[in-house]
């Protein structure tokens, strides 16, 4: 049995050490590796920038009510279920699968640490980048949106609702990189060829809304689509979406999405203790 | 070698205890019981005779199917407590990406939990040893292939382990770079290190070594000192590889003959046979064939059967 006092006995400072210099390691090599989710975080913000740049030139007729409820849905449809989705599932499904494919798997697994401590320096390290760009990038493409309004902008950002709006928008991306990177992580675990269980992962979180409740727990999706601080404008199909939907509130859906992610980086830590290293022939 | 006596098991050695592994259906090693001493001990053995197999084994990379294995009394399961003792040297020639040498080892034992001061001093100090410190600021992507060989060995030493498995490390280097190396493995051994070295080539290694493990096909077929050693050898059963239309039925006929030893399906047109007598296998074998009318499409001793593996490792002329 675990008590207390074993747990606290455990050499906890020497596991944050070592996770912490894998997690230093990962960013010294991803930063001169991949790239490619650079692309996928700026595409939001050249969206945003976009719109304010041509905003600017007169030809729509635009308020801020307006611009901010488009971001809403800019985000849910967008940001979430696309940016990050997608850029969560690049960065951690190749964790591990990366050094397998490079052959340096071992360098790792030759070291007097708990496989446990090195899934979670690899979490830590991507999810670090996961939170400044995509966590950062919808921070920005929120303020870029209504940039255009000049004086306007500065007032509703700084007396109205702006930079509350702001926060809950990254507080919401935050936790979908979080979830969506405990599960892409897993999912690199898994499976030696993760494209098939993206495409399932998506599948499964944009069936959610039709989902016994039961079943529905086991997405992040459920979690954070309530949390939007304004309304999708809904219309036609979608708005099927929202009368199916009763969104959870954010006092347990914070923790909620934070217990699912904590589970399944608990099965990540379990199939990296199992791996073995072979790289073929 | 007894089936039912459990190898010694005293403090440091490394203990092989009726280890099998399998690869799917293909053999990596079968029923291997070895316990190694400190010192200098080669795995000498053909291609896919099963060294990196047994190394891997040895530093907990993959798991036994059967039986376990434990490195101066550690199970090869806890890293915590394993990786402090044993460093390796793998075979495989990949670096992660964009480091430079420094920056490999260095990075490294931040992992092992040294702190920065500590890692620093012990990067410094295994560059050192193997004349990397001056070429350690470039990046490890533009190194010769020996200058990778000796930054490997760098890093897997670079905790100052007890126990040092290094596969194949020779290969690759001219013959200064060799006798250096060579050198710093006998300092190793005479310092009570395990220092475990593979190698395809025996003549290679037998000066150097304490004793030798000879692998083919999977199994040890000879262990101890190399005069021993190719006694042992000599006595060791042959493999004959027999393709006919139903080799079960071979299978069932020449299990009751004395001389077979083991006799292996391949698939369902192949038998492989050990036997310690091929005059009276092939015999047989005729009899079996006018019996019972099998179809034989090919008899031949198997490529590498353990006679010619020990012509091939230690030469011809040398037989006793
Ligand atoms: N990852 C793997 N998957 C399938 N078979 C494997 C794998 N690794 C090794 N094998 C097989 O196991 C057997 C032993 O291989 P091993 O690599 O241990 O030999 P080796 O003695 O190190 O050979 P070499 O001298 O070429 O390095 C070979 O038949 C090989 O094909
Ligand atoms: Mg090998």
């Amino acid at each position: 049995m675990i008590d207390a006092a074993s747990v606290k006995s455990m050499p906890w400072g020497m596991w944050t050490r070592q996770a912490l210099a894998v997690a230093r390691l990962e960013l010294l090599r991803s930063f001169r590796q991949r790239r490619g989710w650079l692309i996928l975080a700026a595409m939001p913000v050249v969206v945003t920038a976009g719109h304010s740049v041509i905003a600017s030139t007169g030809h729509w007729s635009c308020s801020i009510g307006l611009d901010t409820r488009v971001f809403a849905a800019i985000f849910q449809f967008l940001i979430l279920r696309f940016v990050i989705f997608f850029g969560c599932a690049g960065i951690f499904t190749t964790a591990f699968r990366g050094d397998t494919s490079e052959k340096t798997l071992h360098y790792y697994f030759l070291t007097p640490m708990r496989r446990e401590v090195l899934a979670a320096g690899k979490y830590l390290a991507y999810e670090a980048t996961a939170l400044i760009v995509f966590a950062g990038g919808a921070a920005l493409s929120y303020f870029l949106i209504t940039l255009h309004f000049g004086a306007a902008h500065w007032e509703h950002m700084l007396r109205g609702t702006g930079l509350y709006e702001m926060a809950w928008y990254t507080l919401v991306a935050a936790l979908a990189c979080i979830g969506y990177g405990a599960i892409f992580l897993l999912v690199g675990l898994w499976y030696k060829n993760p494209m098939i269980a993206v495409a399932a992962v998506m599948v499964w979180e944009n069936i959610n809304p039709f989902l016994p409740t039961l079943l529905k727990r086991f997405s992040v999706i459920f979690y954070l689509k309530g949390l939007s601080p304004v309304d999708v404008p809904m219309t036609g199909s979608l708005s099927l979406i929202e009368v199916l939907s009763n969104p959870t509130p954010a006092y347990l859906a914070i923790p909620g999405l934070l217990i699912l992610s904590t589970v399944v980086l608990f099965l990540a830590c379990r199939s990296a203790r199992d791996m073995e290293v072979s790289y073929g022939e | 070698m007894s089936a039912h006596t459990p190898p010694p098991d005293s403090g440091a050695r490394i203990v092989f205890d009726n280890v099998s592994r399998f690869y799917g259906e293909v053999l990596g090693v079968n029923r291997v019981r070895l316990s190694i001493p400190p010192g200098i001990t080669s795995l000498v053995g053909p291609n896919g005779s099963g060294k990196t197999t047994l190394m891997n084994l040895m530093c907990g990379l993959i798991r036994p199917n059967k039986g376990t294995i434990t490195v101066n009394g550690i199970s090869t399961d806890d890293p915590e407590r394993l990786f402090h003792q044993v460093g390796y040297c793998t075979q495989v020639d990949a670096f992660p990406r964009g480091l430079s040498g420094w920056q490999f080892i260095y990075s490294y034992l931040l992992c092992h939990g040294y702190s920065p001061a500590e890692a620093h001093a012990r990067a410094e100090a295994s560059l050192r040893k193997l004349d990397m410190l001056e070429a350690s600021e470039r990046a490890v992507a533009g190194f010769s292939k020996g200058m990778r060989q000796r930054i490997k060995l760098a890093q897997a030493i670079s905790h100052d382990p007890r126990v040092m498995v290094l596969d194949e490390p020779l290969n690759g280097l001219d013959p200064m770079a060799r006798a250096e190396l060579i050198a710093l493995f006998r300092e190793w051994g005479a310092e009570g290190r395990h220092v475990i070295v593979s190698s395809h080539i025996l003549h290679e290694v037998d000066e150097i070594s304490d004793q030798v493990i000879l692998l083919s096909h999977g199994y040890v077929v000879a262990e101890g000192q190399i005069q021993g050693v190719r006694s042992e050898v000599s006595d060791q059963p042959m493999q004959i590889l027999v393709r006919c239309d139903r080799p079960h039925v071979l299978a069932a006929r020449l299990f009751e003959k004395d001389h077979v030893v083991e006799g292996k399906l391949q698939d369902d047109r192949t038998l492989l046979v050990r036997t310690r007598d091929a005059d009276r296998f092939y015999l047989n074998l005729n009899d079996v064939i006018l019996e019972s009318g099998l179809q034989v499409d090919t008899v031949a001793p198997h490529d590498e059967d353990v006679n010619s593996v020990y012509q091939y490792l230690i030469g011809e002329g040398s037989t006793t």
